[in-house]
């Protein structure tokens, strides 16, 4: 049995898996069923001013008959009074004073009103704070939310404010619609900030009714963008993540948030440099229980791995994730097919002959059956044919020792530099 | 034996049981199965479909929601795909050639081809429409798989084509040969119809040589297909076989498709003679009608019998019994001439025949009677060879005798496809493989007339 308990800058928690600020979280009852399913924390929703919400607010994107591949919603923040939220993280926290209960913040940009409901929620007993600079609509157009998120001062100002009141930790949620994530993140960091979580949801418009000509979802016949999130996003957060681990000027922690819906999805956050992760997309499709699951696939994990606590994970890929002049030019792979695995379905044929490098034909062996072969010598390495490829094993990509040392673009580009000085002197 | 029988079979509700059994794929088990469908490019399980149909084309279109544009993908490739999606072996065919056998399970293309074509018949769907006229005529003796699918062929290439039909309706051994709770007949009244609506006019109830002179069609069309498939259950050469009780299994069937459900055989009993589909076609009708007990005999062994793996599971479930190595010798009746035995004797298995497959031989005085009520004959159909030597093209023992490439008969204005053509090492005996011919033999003769330089199908 590997420790799975992580400190997340400071607020300690029996496993990574907390539940993100989002419907999840709306309650003390749902909090409270969510703690007794196994998660380790949760990110209450966010507090706020009064809010209105609109019904018809959720829409999912389905994928070949697999439904959720995407989430999207026009919710608001909660909807319930301050002072409710506020008396069920206290009982809740009396529930289950080992587990984390993060409140999740948003106010206007004002010092007065960060200092009242910092304040306010540490009171009830929060082991943190998590600012949400990040919610893509509605909020926003109240300059709010990703409005602000959007804007570095804005970031480091509110940050600054909050921590000026919080005697706990400070969490600054950041919104994926930036150009670069990095610089918020910065932002956060200079505004005092304990860590930093991402990614908020992406400006979204999860799809239109071809028959009503209506978007999806639409409130009485009319739409308004949203935030997406889900399985879909994952790559999107993933590397956000990687980009703000790898950067010296964000030395403070990452909760990892976007599209996780297992233990293995949970793995690569940690290694790309999350100390722990939030959850909500695959708990609406699911329910509570999948952090079962989660919990002792991860646990198995560790064990198989010999590694003794889930905080070693963290990072651990950060050193491999680096920019695209630093890789080697001269390092060669090629794809081949087993034929004894292959079903000769043929897609990795048509694939690489359609929209690839024309390198995998379809033959005849000395029997007339069909057999599919990779020519090497054409073969650039892609990797489109392994991913079409229904059959695991069926086709792998193996390293061909090109017999040439290493040589990125970056040494390339110096090296010709240097020639060039070399030629004018 | 009415214990084991299939529970879904009513004693009280004779019509009910003869219903189509497999009720087909809901909405959702076709999308999920749709979706399961790896897409495969250059596809085995195209290559295995006698016609060739597309079939990962039309199952992307099932996933996709294109439910006409997947219809018409199959019927284009199979004028008969509704009622070839009930009635192919698929497990021999399509769904035997599927990349999925080995990994997992194999798509089932019948049940989708099924949900597409059932989508296209509810909604009234015309998928075809007739080419520009080219002027030539075509007279299609039968209206069967073959002589359909050449027409709707021919039709979609500007021909005057005319089917004659002797039956009331066109469809052939869709329409009335294949029981109806596996291809009820309003599937191949919406094939006939798909058909006709290319301007193809068929003249049904007309007999050719009874009612129209073959003379009169070989001189009033520029080319003739003889699609005319097989006749009667030929005699098994025993005494008693013109008793009442005795059946020929084809009329046996027709009879469940095209009167109302009588329950003459309700608790009787019931021998099959014969173990091909047609047998277990007899068999199982005569289950539906109420018989109390229903064995199939069959003179040589399971090994030999031709009906399909599927079919003898379903006359199993069913409740049919097989004697195997068990030959009829002769029916015996009562005082009113009406069946009321059979004496049987039973058959070794002895040196291989000219087939190759192994020649029944009798045992001496193993002979033993049966109490039974009717006796279905099953032994294979004949041929109409009056029919053929009015048309004056070679044949052998009634099969007639064609270029396996150009499907032409020894007169060159006359072709030949489907089961007149099959026997003596020659042809398929399946459904989809008379529709292939029927489009094949199309294409032959628009080559002869036209000479084009592509194909269009």
């Amino acid at each position: 049995m590997a420790d799975l308990r992580i400190n997340f800058a400071g607020i300690e928690s029996p496993n990574p898996f907390w539940l993100a600020s989002a419907p999840p979280t709306n309650s003390g009852y749902q909090v409270q069923r969510a703690f007794e399913a196994g998660w380790g924390g949760a990110v209450w929703k966010t507090l706020g001013d009064p809010i209105l919400n609109v019904t018809s607010r959720f829409a999912a994107v389905s994928f070949n008959g697999q439904k959720v591949a995407g989430f999207n919603n026009i919710e608001l923040i909660t909807d319930r009074p301050l002072e409710v939220n506020l008396k069920e993280i206290y009982e809740t926290k009396k529930l289950f004073p080992n587990h984390a209960i993060i409140a999740s913040l948003m106010v206007a940009p004002s010092q007065e009103k960060w200092h009242e409901i910092v304040k306010r929620v540490e009171d009830a007993g929060v082991d943190g704070l998590e600012l949400n600079f990040g919610c893509p609509h509605g909020m926003a157009e109240r300059g709010m939310g990703s409005a602000s998120g959007q804007v570095p001062e804005l970031v480091e100002k509110q940050t600054y404010w909050a921590k000026e009141a919080a005697k706990t930790p400070v969490i600054v949620k950041l919104t994926p619609n930036i150009t670069d994530i990095t610089v918020t993140a910065e932002a956060a960091v200079n505004g005092g900030a304990d860590a930093i979580s991402m990614i908020n949801t992406i400006n979204s418009l999860a799809g239109v009714d071809i028959d009503s000509w209506n978007t999806i979802p639409h409130v009485g016949g009319k739409g308004a963008h949203g935030g997406y999130c889900g399985p879909a996003v994952k790559p999107i957060a993933l590397h956000m993540v990687g980009e703000c681990a790898r950067n010296p000027l964000i030395p403070i922690p990452i909760s990892g948030i976007g599209g996780i819906s297992n233990w293995q999805n949970a793995v690569e956050f940690l290694l790309m440099g999350a100390t722990g992760v939030q959850v909500c997309t695959a708990a609406m499709h699911h329910g509570f229980r999948i952090v079962e699951d989660m919990i002792e696939g991860l646990d198995h994990y560790l064990d198989d791995k010999g590694i003794a606590s889930v905080m070693d994970l963290v990072g651990k890929s950060v050193v491999k994730y680096s920019d695209w002049g630093n890789l080697d030019l001269n390092y060669k792979i090629v794809a081949k097919i087993n034929a004894d695995v292959c079903i000769n379905c043929n897609k990795c044929h048509i694939a690489c002959e359609d929209t690839s490098h024309q390198c995998i034909d379809m033959l005849k062996d000395l029997a007339g059956n069909s057999q599919l072969k990779v020519r090497e010598e054409d073969c650039v390495g892609c990797n489109l044919c392994s991913i079409v490829c229904p059959v695991d094993g069926a086709i792998d990509m193996i390293e061909i020792p090109s017999g040439l040392p290493p040589m990125t673009w970056n040494e390339r580009q110096a090296a010709l530099g240097v020639a060039s000085c070399d030629s004018e002197k | 034996m009415s214990s084991v029988k299939n529970p879904r079979i009513s004693i009280e509700d004779l019509s009910g049981n003869f219903q189509e059994v497999y009720q087909g794929l809901t909405k959702q088990e076709a999308n999920e199965e749709s979706n399961r469908c790896l897409y495969c490019y250059d596809a085995p399980c195209i290559t295995a479909c006698p016609t060739s149909i597309d079939i990962p084309t039309f199952i992307k279109k099932i996933a996709s929601g294109n439910l006409r544009g997947s219809a018409k993908t199959i019927m284009t490739a199979n004028p008969i795909g509704a009622s070839c999606a009930r009635v192919c072996p698929t497990e021999e065919l399509c769904e035997g050639a599927c990349v999925l056998n080995h990994p997992t399970k194999p798509i089932m293309i019948g049940n989708l081809q099924r949900y597409a074509t059932d989508w296209a018949i509810q909604n009234e769907q015309i998928l075809f429409h007739p080419g520009k006229k080219n002027g030539k005529t075509v007279a299609i003796i039968g209206g069967g798989p073959a002589g359909l699918a050449a027409a709707r062929e021919l039709g979609l290439l500007g021909y005057d084509v005319t089917i004659f039909e002797a039956n009331e309706k066109a469809g052939g051994l869709n329409t009335y040969g294949i029981v109806s709770f596996r291809l009820p007949k309003e599937i191949s009244y919406w094939e006939v119809k798909q058909v006709e609506s290319l301007q193809v006019s068929i003249r049904t109830n007309t007999r050719v040589g009874k009612d129209i002179s073959v003379e009169e069609i070989l001189e009033n069309y520029d080319i003739v297909i003889l699609a005319i498939g097989m006749s009667s259950v030929p005699n098994l050469g025993i005494s008693g076989e013109e008793l009442a009780g005795v059946y020929d299994a084809i009329e046996f069937v027709k009879e469940t498709k095209t009167k109302p459900i009588s329950n003459q055989f309700l608790k009787k009993r019931v021998v099959v003679i014969g173990a091909g589909n047609t047998a277990i076609d007899g068999a199982t009708c005569s289950v539906r009608l109420g018989a109390e007990n229903v064995k199939i005999l069959y003179r040589r062994t399971i090994e030999e019998m031709t009906a399909y793996e599927f079919e003898y599971e379903f006359a199993k479930q069913d409740g049919v019994e097989f004697r195997w190595l068990t030959a009829p010798k002769r029916i015996i009746g009562d005082e009113q001439g009406h069946v009321k035995a059979i004496e049987c004797i039973k058959m070794g298995l002895g040196e291989p025949g000219e087939d190759g497959r192994r020649r029944p031989v009798p045992i001496k005085g193993s002979e033993f009677t049966l109490e039974v009520d009717a006796v279905i004959k099953a032994i294979g159909q004949s041929r109409y060879i009056d029919l053929i030597e009015e048309f004056a093209v070679a044949h052998n023992d009634g099969v007639v005798q064609i270029d396996p490439h150009t499907f032409q008969t020894s007169n060159e204005k006359v072709f030949a496809c489907g089961d007149v053509i099959f026997g003596k090492g020659q042809g398929e005996a399946m459904v989809v493989s008379a529709a292939q011919q029927g489009k094949e033999t199309a294409h032959a003769i628009h080559k002869l007339l036209f000479n084009p330089v592509s194909e269009t199908a």
